[in-house]
């Protein structure tokens, strides 16, 4: 620890840590546009300065290393003046064009020249003027503001891994610019709109859209993939206007991916927003007791077990259990399920189906293997750490398949589940690498427990890496990425059916009523079932439906969700459904007190509590009950990474525009074929 | 100075020749492993020379690649630097000294002499395209000002007459002598030593 003095007031810190750190850490707050605590040190803008004694100068505090006995002043007149120097340089080339910039409200040069700018300026010179650069559709780019912070270089380069921004050209004539003038080629290419101190960088399908003081601003989580990144849902009225990460040090840290930032547009399209009822193959609008009715007499005139019920991705674990819980109680079947494929889980214990090394773990691990995993696509901010981890630690990465740039290096094996044996079976190198690693990962995609040896080669690998030792008290070295924010949820909850294979029965039309909610990924060729459609967007499930029940969307009701790790998270209310939709868990209750005059749950409270009690006595009763045909014949398939498209991996991502437009920028520029 | 700008024609491809190759080895050579980057000046500098003095965008990607770093790094190298040329100036590439020194002892002369010879303007190829000129700061040969620089040499103490029939020899495809051009050797004073007499080679 070193002991240093700021303003009179003694501070330690730790060694490596700098003096704008150890300022922070008194108390005083340090202007600055280019550091940022996630970013390498640049000391470019010198907005930081602060006197040190024994200095003849100030010092630029971000880039200073603390030392023992140094002492620090922030508030003396020569740190004022010297920031107003800088201040006013910055200043001197920068457009006073505020009243029609995105930034404005939200701008550290305009917050931080209230207190360091001038009020006049001296610069009679022509401004300098920059032409505009094509980052793509969710960037727009204003160049002539940028103060050459190079946050977004750094981001570029370091967090995503793609270095293709850079600053060209010197002095006054630098320039900030993707090469090709093309959008960024990662998925996390908006974050540098928020790490843009001006308004240089800004979001483009957000243009001139609102101001941040007119918004209304809701922590809450994010459901486009499993990771349960925390995002700020900004609304406007109903609609929902941006998404903004915060900080989350054991998640997202302080990045969200373009899909979770941008596929909020989808929120306000091809919603359903009344009840609707098919008469000879058209939708007609309907009224909730009319809908509520006829699912009345249907329930009541078939037998139970011609009834299922399909869960969907983005489904809050509310709905899920009431829905498990009117599939119990008032339909009296268990044909409920939450899966859309025949994946193979193990849900008598907990760790089968979660990540459970930690997102945080993986900046520990040494080893790390993919198996059947594409996580650059399936779970963009855990790609992002695995990255941060081979950055501190080269981390050595191995991946069955080749999975192209996932932005660090990696060697790729053949992609054949035989070789997955082979590591089982001791004869495979990775055998050993594995036995001497001492804190490995096996990162297992859905892809693999997709296959028809899912269940063989989960349980031996298993079982092996318990013959090695690798499970400790504070390791876990198994994992499952598991793509969809409702995965582990349901898991935990139990919807799902083991006992026969819902999703086959349903292909070959043994069903008379299907319920799906938000299920639209079951690809089943409709016969005479009599389809209800319970969900937020007309897609695939609303098109076969034969009722529609409109719901609500994740930013439109209260909702816990259980990330890939095993969190459980709350996501808030930010905005409320359109028209007539109601929130989801409500509607199950109204049908179920339609059907038996007696509500499920009296309240959102009372569900709350008696789910939390479920998932409380699940987890006390957790034993492992090991299925007997682990050990049936071994073929080896081919594994084959399925993805769903990036950009259309939901519903609420299916409509949204800007989505749309990413796509078709990621498709020309394949077709160019410049991007190397 | 304003940006450069890469030029619009760009060659399809580039690659090292041997001996530009073998060259570039060598400097890559002088630095540790994993440190190759550090090269990336000298081989911009040898791509240059190989490619008539200018740089293609091509030529970048190849640097990156040899080097095994991201292209944008190199191309902001490559347009940081003044003496970095990114478009064409021709076979030969005339820099006239403006700095006061040679301003002073009629270094205008030069550049008049150029403009009649060459082109109209700056950084503007002649009509055979194997020629163009632009002012430069300080070469630092202000003893035998004015001067200028044709690719790699000085030529000193000149006036519009010797600079034009220098250039008419350089557009003829030949190569004039360089150095001074009022009979120095050096950069000896101007009638003779006046120090160090009694050295022979001083």
């Amino acid at each position: 620890m070193l002991k240093l003095k700021v303003n009179d007031i003694d501070v330690e810190v730790e060694e490596g840590l700098t003096v704008l750190q150890a300022c922070e850490k008194a108390g005083f707050e340090i202007p600055r546009f280019c550091y940022h605590e996630k970013l390498s040190i640049a000391g470019n803008c010198r907005m930081c300065l602060v006197e040190m004694e024994k200095s003849p100068k100030p010092i630029a505090s971000c880039a200073m290393p603390a030392a023992e006995g140094m002492n620090i002043k922030t508030n003396t007149s020569l740190v004022d003046k010297a920031r107003k120097g800088v201040m006013e340089f910055l200043l001197a080339n920068h457009p006073l064009d505020c009243p029609v910039c995105d930034q404005g409200g939200e701008c550290d040069l305009q917050d931080q020249s209230m207190f360091y700018g001038v009020d006049k300026s001296r610069f009679k010179e022509n401004k300098r003027a920059v032409p505009e650069k094509n980052m793509g559709p969710l960037i727009k780019t204003q160049m002539t503001r940028c103060i050459h912070c190079t946050r977004c270089v750094r981001f570029a380069t370091e967090v995503a891994g793609v270095p293709e921004l850079g600053a060209i050209g010197r002095g006054e004539d630098m320039q900030i610019t993707t090469y090709l003038e093309q959008s960024m080629q990662s998925e996390l290419s908006a974050n540098v709109v928020d790490l843009c101190p001006v308004g240089a960088l800004t979001s483009k399908p957000y243009v001139f859209e609102a101001r941040p003081w007119e918004l209304k601003k809701t922590e809450t989580i994010d459901v486009m993939d499993a990771i349960g990144s925390n995002i700020r849902v900004d609304t406007y009225d109903w609609e929902v206007k941006r998404v903004l990460p915060i900080i989350n040090e054991d998640i997202n840290e302080e990045w969200i991916s373009d899909k979770t930032r941008y596929a909020c547009d989808g929120l306000l399209h091809q919603r359903l927003d009344t009840p609707y009822i098919k008469y000879n193959g058209k939708f007609e609008k309907a009224s909730w007791q009319e809908v509520y009715k006829i699912i009345k007499s249907k329930l009541e005139n078939t037998s139970k077990e011609k009834v299922c019920g399909f869960v969907g991705d983005l489904t809050n674990m509310e709905t899920s259990y009431i829905f498990k819980e009117f599939f119990d109680r008032t339909v009296e079947t268990d044909n409920y399920e939450s899966r859309s494929d025949n994946r193979y889980v193990n849900i008598s214990k907990r760790e089968n189906y979660l990540f459970n090394s930690s997102i945080n773990g993986i900046e520990d691990a040494d080893l790390i293997i993919l198996l059947g995993a594409n996580p650059r696509y399936e779970a963009t901010i855990l790609n992002a750490r695995i990255r941060k981890s081979y950055l501190n630690n080269s981390t050595r990465i191995v991946s069955l398949n080749d999975c192209g740039d996932l932005t660090y290096p990696y060697e790729s094996l053949d992609g054949q589940t035989k070789t997955i044996k082979e590591i089982i079976d001791d004869t495979h190198k990775l055998s050993k690498e594995i036995e001497s690693a001492k804190k490995p990962m096996i990162i297992i995609g859905e892809s693999l427990l997709r296959l028809e040896n899912a269940q063989y080669l989960f349980d031996n690998l298993k079982d092996f890496l318990n013959k090695k030792n690798k499970f400790s008290e504070d390791w876990n070295p198994l994992n499952v990425l598991s793509c969809d924010a409702a995965t582990v949820g349901n898991f935990d909850l139990g919807v799902l059916n083991n006992k026969t294979n819902l999703i086959e029965d349903l292909k070959s039309n043994k069903f008379e009523i299907v319920f799906l909610i938000g299920q639209d990924n079951l690809n089943f060729v409709k016969k005479n079932e009599f389809v209800i459609y319970q969900g937020s967007h007309g897609d695939k499930g609303a098109e076969c439906a034969d009722i529609i029940l409109p719901g609500s969307a994740y930013t439109e009701q209260d909702g816990f969700y259980t990330n890939l790790e095993g969190k459980i998270q709350k996501a808030f209310k930010a905005s409320y459904p359109p028209g007539d939709a109601k929130e989801d868990w409500k509607i199950i209750n109204e049908l179920a007190e339609f059907m038996n005059n007696r509500k499920l749950f009296n309240d959102k409270e009372e569900l709350d509590s008696s789910m939390l009690n479920y998932l409380k006595l699940q987890s006390e009763k957790q034993t492992e009950q090991n299925n007997n045909n682990s050990n049936s014949d071994f073929n080896n398939e081919n594994l084959e990474i399925e993805i769903k498209d990036y950009y259309f991996s939901n519903v609420v991502a299916k409509s949204s525009k800007t989505m749309i437009e990413c796509n078709n920028a990621k498709m020309n520029l394949k077709s160019t074929g410049t991007e190397g | 100075m304003s940006l450069r700008k890469p030029a619009k024609d760009q060659p399809e491809s580039f690659e090292f020749n041997a001996s530009s190759l073998e060259a570039a080895n060598n400097i890559v050579e002088k630095y540790p492993k994993g440190k190759q980057q550090s090269a990336v000046m000298a081989l911009l500098y040898i791509a240059q020379r190989q490619n008539n003095n200018w740089i293609p965008l091509a030529a970048m990607k190849y640097i990156a690649k040899f080097l095994d770093m991201p292209y944008i790094k190199v191309y902001e190298v490559a347009t940081f630097y003044t003496m970095y040329n990114l478009s064409p100036v021709g076979k030969y590439f005339v820099q006239v000294c403006t700095t006061t020194p040679c301003m002073i002892r009629g270094a205008n002369k030069l550049v008049e002499a150029c403009k009649e010879k060459i082109s109209e303007n700056e950084c503007e190829l002649s009509s055979d395209k194997s020629c163009s000129w632009m002012e430069v700061e300080c070469l630092g040969a202000c003893v035998t000002a004015p001067m200028m620089q044709i690719n790699d040499d000085y030529y000193e103490d000149l006036d519009k007459e010797k600079t034009s029939e220098i250039l008419d020899k350089i557009l003829n495809g030949e190569t004039p002598k360089p150095g001074s051009y009022r009979g120095r050797i050096n950069n000896e004073p101007e009638n003779n030593r006046k120090t160090l007499t009694d050295l022979k080679n001083a």
